[in-house]
């Protein structure tokens, strides 16, 4: 067993991807979604999140470090493929193109939301609440690039849960695979009106 | 006078594996039936291209002409497929003709597919019963087992998936989509299943098994009809168990 290191490292990048990123993305979405109730609802549970005991350790274990990780390896996944849905424009090709461009749109996002909503508060000492959001996305740029940013982000990871239960071998037969499809499709619909609806809440 | 039918071909050449590639077309006398091969044949039998002009005979790869070995593949109308099943009747004119350019091309349309089985040795696509005294005869094979067994045998080494794969290419390492098929034809097999660790712990090494990006563009290009992507996943998991014996475990075999 020479040379099966690529084996861990993509093993690796497939289940962080899902555990613990896939269940940090549902937890995000799941809070924020509080902005719904309005401003005092979404403070009270950005509040709790915040101060959770062993914050940095959970921040850094559960969050920076897989990320960085799984980015940085899809980064080279991605552009190892010669991408040609030109030639062969199966659904499932598309899927693949779509899996590597929202994942690169989804790690600009990411590494301005964090600098904006967490480093700069680490930094500067600026306050994370109601009335931060509010005010980035009263810039309809600024909307625009959450819009994309969110929608690819969950795409990536429906669409990834596809992919991780084929990688995994749990879905084998082209049966279990086109339902699972139906699934994961349904889960980036279901995830969509949830961030979609949160975006809306903030303005 | 009545006109004969003629049928045109745009057929991308190269002298030689280092030179640049350049287009030729030419214009061959219709027959009914006709398949790309014979009309390769045609330009071989009187290579003058459409302007006129002697050029030398295209080149290209063939043997069994009943889409069984695997050798004629080529990229006909920007689909790669076997020359020898592709019959110009049902082409859309002017046909173009490409070599796999995945794999290394020797001239013309000629390519050479020694990666393929490369891969497949290292991988040890194959049984061994070879011994030093009879072995005895091996154990049986459910007639069940035997029959989706028997459709992942038909792969002829063609090609044609490793053209289809964007994780195919210069770039990558990765093997490409017929191996896993191989693997999981020769683990399934009574006898293979002997040998079935040492297989995976081999596809298991940097360019095996790791390399697919499931866009699943080879069971949808293969022209056997070979179901590669239920192999790429039952593959799959043998490798995750596989993994978790090979760290947790302590029998080996």
């Amino acid at each position: 067993m020479a040379g099966s290191r690529e084996f861990f490292y993509r093993r690796l990048h497939s289940l962080l991807g899902v555990i613990p990123i896939g269940i940090f993305l549902l937890q995000h979405l799941t809070v924020n979604h509080f902005a719904t109730g309005g401003e005092s609802s979404f403070n009270k549970a950005a509040d709790f999140m915040a101060n959770l005991p062993f914050r940095y350790v959970l921040e850094i274990v559960i969050i920076f470090l897989p990320i960085l990780y799984h980015a940085i390896y899809g980064l080279y996944i991605a552009f190892t493929a010669k991408n040609n849905v030109s030639k062969f424009s199966f659904f499932r090709n598309w899927m693949f193109l779509l899996q590597r461009i929202t994942g690169v749109i989804t790690l600009i996002f990411i590494a301005w939301h964090v600098w904006e909503t967490r480093l700069a508060n680490a930094v500067y000492g600026t306050d994370v609440n109601f009335q931060m959001m509010h005010d980035i996305l009263s810039s309809p740029f600024m909307f625009g690039f959450y819009l994309v940013g969110i929608i690819s982000a969950i795409f990536h990871f429906s669409n990834g849960l596809w992919s991780f239960m084929v990688t995994w071998g749990i879905t084998i037969s082209p049966r279990s695979q086109v339902i699972s499809t139906y699934v994961t499709m349904i889960i980036f619909l279901a995830l969509s009106i949830v961030g979609v609806q949160t975006l809306f809440a903030f303005i | 006078m009545v006109e004969t039918k003629t049928v045109k071909f745009i057929i991308t050449r190269q002298d030689t594996p280092e030179s640049a590639p350049y287009e030729e077309e030419f214009e061959v006398p219709y027959r009914p039936n006709m398949n790309v091969i014979s009309a390769l044949m045609e330009i071989r039998r009187n290579p003058v291209n459409r302007k006129g002009q002697a050029t030398t005979p295209v080149t290209w790869d063939m043997n069994c002409l009943e889409e069984v070995c695997g050798a004629c593949s080529m990229v006909i109308n920007g689909k790669p497929r076997q020359a020898c099943s592709a019959l110009v009747d049902k082409l859309e004119q002017p046909i173009r003709l490409a070599p796999m350019k995945t794999f290394p091309v020797v001239r013309d349309l000629q390519i050479d597919r020694s990666r393929m089985f490369d891969s497949l040795k290292k991988v040890k696509a194959w049984i061994p019963i070879d011994g030093t005294y009879d072995l005895g005869p091996g154990p049986r094979m459910p007639e069940t087992k035997r029959q989706w067994a028997y459709e992942l045998s038909k792969c002829m080494t063609c090609g044609v998936c490793l053209e289809a794969c964007p994780n195919v290419n210069s770039k990558s390492n990765f093997m490409g989509p017929a191996v896993f098929n191989q693997v999981r034809l020769f683990n399934a097999h009574p006898t293979g299943a002997m040998n079935k660790a040492e297989r995976l712990n081999a596809f298991m090494e940097d360019g095996g098994l790791t390399g697919c990006g499931n866009s699943q563009n080879c069971v949808q290009s293969c022209p056997k009809g070979i179901p590669i992507t239920t192999s790429i996943a039952a593959v799959n998991r043998d490798a995750t168990l596989q993994s978790f014996k090979n760290f947790f475990g302590s029998d080996r075999d």
